[in-house]
């Protein structure tokens, strides 16, 4: 299962991902992401037909709680590590707009 | 009288009972490591934050306790140290991450908030490779830690602050945490003693996410009373973390003394193949011998699924560790979406045109290169077209190396195996290559993958006078046998508190 990855992927991967890159990072990782998917390709040896996935291995289920109010963070905690806010409120630059 | 130096050759258990009989205060405790750290820590870099007047605080409020009367708790006035993943209301946790550099936590976890109620006194946050990634802790934000056996090596990873700190007598005992090995293969490589427990067995409410169905905290100490102590007081269920289990708390101290006569010790084949390094080899076949001395049984076992293999080039590779870095990358990339530098962590301080743009920007001025590189892949592993072929492959053959544990625990009680497929290796030696560098938890992701735990003690001391670890793994809930095999070997081996020649004779 060897795969290349040509920089375009590197870098539809990158904006999946939120990680801006440059082009010297497009490359390296483009090399470095190919050798590493090469050893995953290592499972497709084993024969798995049948084989139930295994998300968690100590499996619980149902896992119910009181529906009772408690504490929680007040707004000035929930806020103080904010990059950037104004009053109550977590400030971003313009989402709707001119962009794409 | 007891001196600064014999106070840190104690363990947190003498060191406990020498303040509750008053044989030393807390305070003489928290300034005997508070000295050593001043002595030692600019050699090792083990911690990222030490918080020298809050822990003298902490440890008068102890002795205050005590003169009046009350009780000051199963860890009254003993210094430990945390693991900067691990958030706290005191002080930052950072993860060793750029991202997080002054990241201060609004709530703190669970497993601390257990330490500091059995009367801990914590002197600080320790050093991690950037969110838990890596295995010598070279990924940190904030420069590598050392390995106190050599300062040319590195401690393991990814706890290697919480070992290294430990080994060098910087603190009586420490938390780590163990997404595929990284409490298990620092200790080894430090020459103390981490104990990865069962999954669920202790909350990580608190514990900043890498793997969520992999990450587990534990104790890293100098012997294994320490570890059963430390095990106890943060085990249980939280209901703030739903996969904690709802079971009791074993006495996991009381049974320390109480192996099974018949303990049934299984040596698993494949991971005595020649892939591993000889003189590691030796010594965990030499442990063997120690125990059958000692009363238990050997028998041969099989874990297919986990094989490691070296080819012709010399490069090691196993399906267990192929299946362990999807399963956790995949993950991590879900998990650290949340760093999105609106409603904490690092911004940065360009002007961004769009929403998407300040995303990225921020996320690549904060994450270190091999964190980049594990989100990438998780995202890859998980995107549309590739998510069968990676991530439920992944999955399926997750089931089938359970299933061999399942099947080796019905002809034994417990495995012995080895930790890592070499001793401290030297820094800089495998940062080239990261696949070289996952290699090194080769022989602990299994147990990960698993739910099991995986208890990593000092086996002997190499020829080149670094630490050899050997690993004890048992089945789910299995801590009280797993702890009594660790402590029948060290009982029988004389290998216990292994004393590097930083911390010796001060």
């Amino acid at each position: 299962m060897s795969r290349t990855i040509d920089e375009a992927l590197v870098r539809h991967i990158a904006k999946l991902s939120r990680i801006e890159l440059d082009d010297e990072q497009v490359a390296a990782l483009g090399r470095q992401l190919a050798s590493i998917l090469e050893y995953f390709g290592k499972l497709s040896e084993l024969d798995t037909e049948g084989v139930e996935p295994m998300p968690h291995a100590v499996e619980l289920r149902n896992v119910l709680a009181e529906d009772s109010p408690g504490e929680s963070l007040t707004t000035e905690a929930a806020l103080a590590n904010a990059p950037k806010r104004d009053g109550d409120f977590f400030m971003v630059p313009k989402v709707i707009g001119d962009s794409q | 009288m007891t001196g600064a130096g014999n106070i840190t050759e104690l363990t947190a258990i003498e060191l406990r009972d020498a303040i509750a009989s008053g044989g030393v205060s807390a305070e003489q405790a928290a300034t005997a490591y508070l000295d050593a750290i001043a002595a030692r820590e600019p050699a090792v870099h083990a911690f990222n934050e030490v918080w020298a007047d809050r822990a003298v605080e902490q440890a008068r409020a102890i002795d205050a306790r005590r003169a009046a009367g009350k009780d000051i708790g199963p860890l009254g006035g003993v210094p430990l140290a945390v693991k900067d993943n691990m958030c706290t209301l005191y002080g930052r946790t950072t993860c060793s991450s750029k991202i997080l550099a002054d990241f201060r936590a609004p709530y703190q976890a669970t497993a601390v908030d257990k330490l500091e109620a059995a009367g801990a006194v914590i002197l600080g946050k320790t050093n991690l490779d950037e969110f838990a990634m890596g295995s010598s802790t070279e990924n940190s934000g904030f420069g590598p830690t050392r390995n106190p056996w050599d300062a040319g090596c590195v401690p393991g990873g990814s706890s290697g602050g919480s070992a290294a700190a430990v080994a060098a007598r910087m603190c009586a005992g420490a938390l780590g945490s163990d997404t595929g090995g990284s409490i298990r293969q620092p200790a080894a490589f430090c020459g103390v003693v981490g104990l990865k427990p069962t999954y669920g067995r202790v909350s990580r409410y608190g514990l900043v996410a890498y793997g969520s169905s992999l990450d587990q905290i534990g104790p890293i100490t100098r012997d294994v009373a320490d570890a059963a102590l430390l095990t106890e007081i943060i085990s249980g269920r939280d209901p703030r973390d739903s996969t904690s289990v709802p079971r009791d708390v074993p006495d996991m101290l009381g049974a320390l003394d109480a192996a099974p006569g018949n303990l049934r010790i299984g040596l698993p084949k494949e991971f005595y193949s020649d892939a591993l390094d000889p003189e590691i080899n030796r010594s965990i076949r030499d442990a063997a011998e120690t125990f059958r001395a000692a009363g238990a049984r050997i028998v041969e076992v099989s874990l297919p699924h986990s094989r490691i293999d070296r080819d012709a080039a010399g490069k090691l590779s196993s399906y267990a560790a192929a299946c362990y870095y999807i399963v956790a990358m995949a993950e991590a990339s879900s998990n650290l979406a949340r760093y999105d530098s609106v409603h904490y962590g690092h911004r940065t301080a360009e002007d961004c045109r769009d929403i998407v743009e300040l995303y990225s920007r921020s996320r690549a001025e904060g994450f270190g290169e091999e964190v980049k590189r594990r989100i990438m892949l998780g995202t890859y592993t998980l995107s549309a077209g590739y998510y069968d072929a990676y991530y439920n492959k992944a999955l399926k053959v997750r089931r089938l190396i359970k299933n061999d544990f399942d099947a080796a625990f019905e002809l034994c009680d417990v495995l012995l195996c080895p930790v890592a497929p070499t001793t401290a290796f030297k820094l800089g030696e495998k940062t080239d290559d990261p696949l070289t560098m996952y290699l090194a938890d080769i022989y602990t992701v299994s147990v990960n993958l698993s739910g099991l735990p995986g208890l990593s003690v000092p086996a002997a001391l190499g020829a080149a006078g670094m630490p050899i670890g050997m690993q004890l793994i048992g089945p789910v809930f299995s801590e009280p046998t797993l702890l009594a095999a660790g402590r029948m070997h060290e009982k029988a081996s004389g290998t216990s508190r292994l004393v590097p020649p930083m911390a010796r004779g001060s």
